[in-house]
């Protein structure tokens, strides 16, 4: 019989050896989750909620943010003319507004025609018939060129037109655009707190369902080391395991997240036709949908791997 | 092959353990060790395995010195070593087959090489027709077999045994020494731990004595 030498204890590495264990334990951990499916279901459901909730608050940040930009196409401003300038002034300035890269459209109101407004919306048609001269202005709205420009900028723009000497007031509708943009920042910073914590909680109850998974397995752990299984050898399965229930977590998350689109679509179709907009609900993109895998896989691994980190050294043959 | 220099190990709290033991065992000798429960056979057998370190002393086995191997090198040392244990240690959930190859799984043995091996090692303790079985299926002298088989299938020069002939009858208790016997003759060297006086006497080979955690003598 031959007999190995003493005095090495290296191990030899073998590439398509280890690919093949590692391939087979991928596979054999991902059919130990079948053993126990109701209980392991949970666990995934657990973390497939966990996973789905800072995603779908990112979802809504998007479309909220694509909202917005449909908004911002509407940003406007009006300025208000000095009364004493001629109409030759006016001319001039509306030639060099429509001439300005900057500024889209360009729409001009009389004093007569701002009078006759005024008298049709405001309901006080009789007393303004009473007046002698027409107190108004002449008025210009004007429309940025680009319609996705950044609220900043669109108020750099109105500032600028402000300090003509033909411009008494400006007035940029941009209030509600900022206040909005300020809701979304809130949201999607609440998004990356819940990101934070939920994906703690991914890693606790994987590293739990783990060390619970351990704790069962104790005798064989024992018996495999007795015969000399490495560290690397017993942790793996269990880093394969909790790669799974990631992995796993993360496409229930997908699922999840599709069926609440989906849930939402028809009343979403219905807000967006009483605003008469086209808007509809966007699901995540590619990327998205890859970063969540990438994120549940690795946070499985990683729970997996402090759970075995914690419990493997205190399980010695005696 | 095995050698202690002043060995001492104690258990806080506890009577066990052994005192300033120094012995040799030659490469490819079978060796008894005798003494009444608690004299410190099993403790001797740990050591020899690394379950435990001593306190005090050197051992070498195989050319290593246990002192030296850290925690990533111990599952390679204890290739190097077969154990068996009167409570068999089999994985329950698993074949015979299985518990058999598991030696050569975790040391990467490829597929094929890993079948004819462990249809060796079964053969050679005559259960190769039991390989599909699961262990409770067989009887405390087949999976103390199965054992064996484990403790030798990748092939280690030295085996070690605790007991293993403790729960079984005089008849099996031969045949499993003859078993040993084999494995010994083609240059293994065994450890074999046991109270069974009468059967040390028949096989008749060198038997240290211990008593009370101390080598109390040598027979051969």
């Amino acid at each position: 019989m031959k007999r190995r030498n003493g005095g090495r204890l290296r191990p030899p590495f073998r590439p398509r050896a280890w690919a093949a264990r590692h391939l087979q334990v991928l596979i054999s951990s991902l059919g130990r989750l079948w053993r126990r499916p109701l209980g392991n279901f949970m666990s995934i459901l657990v973390i497939a909620i966990a996973l789905a909730l800072p995603t779908g608050l990112h979802l809504l940040v998007h479309n909220l943010e694509r909202l917005a930009g449909g908004w911002q196409g509407a940003a406007s401003a009006t300025l208000f003319l000095r009364r004493e300038i001629s109409d030759d002034q006016v001319k001039r300035l509306l030639k060099q507004l429509r001439e300005d890269p900057a500024v889209g459209l360009v729409r001009h109101l009389t004093p007569a025609q701002a009078l006759d407004d005024f008298r049709r919306h405001s309901g006080m048609a009789d007393a303004i018939t009473l007046l002698e001269t027409n107190p108004l202005p002449h008025v210009v709205m004007i429309r940025p060129a680009d319609p996705h420009i950044a609220p900043a900028r669109f108020k750099n723009l109105v500032e600028r037109l402000r300090k003509r000497p033909e411009v008494e007031r400006a007035i940029a509708d941009l209030q509600w655009v900022e206040r909005f943009q300020g809701m979304v920042d809130l949201v999607r910073r609440s998004a990356l707190l819940l990101s934070a914590l939920l994906s703690l909680a991914v890693l606790l109850v994987i590293g739990n369902t783990i060390r619970l998974e351990i704790q069962s397995r104790r005798d064989e752990i024992e018996i495999v080391k007795l015969v000399g299984g490495s560290q690397a050898f017993i942790r793996r399965p269990f880093l394969y395991e909790g790669f799974w229930y990631g992995l796993l977590g993360a496409i229930l998350a997908l699922v999840l997240l599709a069926v609440s689109l989906v849930a939402l679509r028809v009343p979403v179709a219905r807000l967006a036709h009483l605003y008469a907009s086209d808007f509809t609900l966007k699901g995540p993109g590619f990327t998205v949908v890859l970063l969540l895998l990438a994120a549940g896989s690795a946070l499985g691994v990683l729970g997996a791997w402090v759970a075995v980190r914690q419990q493997l050294r205190r399980i010695e043959p005696h | 092959m095995i050698r202690f220099d002043n060995v001492s190990k104690s258990y806080p709290g506890s009577q066990g353990g052994l005192h300033e033991v120094s012995l040799h065992i030659e490469p490819g000798e079978m060796i008894f060790l005798t003494g009444h429960s608690g004299a410190g056979k099993s403790t001797l057998l740990k050591l020899v395995g690394l379950l435990e370190r001593p306190n005090r002393g050197q051992i070498r086995v195989n050319g290593h010195n246990l002192g030296r191997i850290s925690r990533r090198r111990l599952p390679l040392f204890r290739r190097q070593v077969g154990m068996i244990f009167q409570d068999h240690r089999l994985l329950a959930d698993r074949t015979v087959f299985d518990n058999v190859a598991l030696p050569l799984v975790v040391a990467g043995v490829g597929r094929g090489e890993t079948r004819r091996r462990v249809q060796a090692a079964l053969d050679k303790v005559g259960l190769l027709h039991k390989a599909k079985a699961l262990p409770e299926t067989l009887s405390g002298g087949e999976q103390q077999r199965v054992g064996i088989a484990r403790a030798v299938v990748s092939r280690p020069p030295v085996v070690l045994a605790d007991e293993p002939t403790g729960n079984l009858d005089p008849e099996l208790s031969v045949e499993i020494m003859e078993l040993f016997r084999r494995f010994n003759q083609v240059g293994v060297t065994l450890l074999i731990a046991t109270h069974d006086l009468a059967l040390v006497e028949r096989f008749g080979m060198r038997t240290l004595i211990l008593k009370e955690g101390r080598l109390a003598g040598e027979r051969r």
